[in-house]
């Protein structure tokens, strides 16, 4: 019992842990649905510093930074658009964990699903073509039957 | 029967696609991120001095009217040093240079200037880093070159080096100044 309740708190505190990434308490902002808000953005833009992370998670002194021109922005009464507008022009798409749809990006978003479709194509055709294949003819079953009586035989 | 041929063929011709692909990508530097901010006027901005140091500091408008460098640098930044002489032989050459100090306490900056040469015609201390983030900046040392009208035409992430000097910096300082 004692120990369904330590790994039930041991979990909860992981998970506080993990939404929290590291974005230090002093850095949050006072109202809760403005710092809500701040996290779903810093989940989506990406250190450049370390360029796998977001900048929710990472330590980088930019990441840091750029956590506080968001809030800052949010608290100035900026809609959510407006603050990753704001980061873009300066860092560009790349700034983004989750790439726009955009001409350039279709590859990218739309690659994986034309592969999928053009293989279950091909291995249809080809299973097609092999159900197509003519039966034997009469002929061809007694060549058949002999080659097995031969196999037998000896 | 062609046709077949074809089919047989297709493997080693998608092998070599890939190939020739990620060949390319290998030579790509992944820490050479695309700028948002080429072709644009440099973003507006008013920074002081580095405290101690004569000048009036930068603002976004000293960067209209001439061809000139924006290197953003720190006293604490090793690569910064590395570049250091090449900036110094520019400066010689009278290419104009401006500095944003980022994030640099200013008695470290100036020493910093003192000691290996002060190469900027005006310096600006960016102390929160702000401006450097305006600029796109995300590591120092980065180079800017800013044309007549005051907008970035070229931005280089990290420290300068005499082959890039000598193959992209200068030529296109040079075809500015037309």
């Amino acid at each position: 019992m004692i120990w369904r309740s330590a790994l039930a708190t041991l979990l909860l505190a992981l998970a506080l842990a993990a939404a929290a990434g590291a974005v230090e308490p002093q850095e949050q902002l006072a109202d809760p649905a403005l710092e809500a808000r701040a996290r779903e953005i810093g989940q989506e833009l990406r250190c450049l510093v370390c360029q796998n992370q977001s900048i929710d998670d990472s330590d980088a002194d930019l990441a840091r930074d750029l956590r506080r021109i968001v809030r800052e922005r949010l608290t100035a009464g900026d809609t959510d658009d407006q603050v990753m507008a704001f980061v873009t022009a300066r860092y560009g798409d790349y700034v983004l964990l989750r790439p726009p749809l955009r001409a350039g990006t279709l590859a990218l978003w739309f690659g994986p699903v034309v592969l999928l479709v053009a293989g279950i194509a091909a291995i249809m055709l080809r299973r097609r073509r092999r159900v197509a294949a003519e039966p034997f003819s009469a002929e061809e079953d007694r060549r058949l039957a002999q080659l097995l009586d031969h196999e037998k035989a000896p | 029967m062609a046709l077949r041929r074809i089919l047989y063929l297709l493997p080693v011709l998608i092998f070599i696609g890939v190939g020739i692909g990620l060949a390319v990508g290998l030579t790509r530097d992944p820490g050479t991120l695309p700028s948002a901010l080429i072709d644009r006027p440099v973003p507006t901005f008013e920074l002081p001095a580095i405290e101690g140091m004569p000048g009036e500091g930068l603002r976004s408008t000293d960067l209209e009217g001439e061809v000139s460098l924006v290197n953003v640098f720190a006293s604490w930044c090793v690569p910064c040093r590395a570049e250091h002489p090449l900036l110094m032989g520019l400066a010689e050459r009278g290419v104009v240079i401006n500095g944003i100090d980022y994030k640099d306490p200013a008695e470290q900056a100036a020493r910093w200037l003192e000691d290996l040469g002060n190469p900027f015609a005006r310096t600006g201390a960016d102390r929160d880093g702000r401006v450097a983030i305006d600029f796109g900046v995300y590591g120092v040392p980065e180079t800017f070159v800013i044309d007549k009208a005051g907008r970035i035409r070229f931005r280089h992430p990290g420290p300068l080096t005499p082959d890039l000097v000598n193959t992209e910096i200068r030529p296109l300082l040079a075809e500015l100044a037309k």
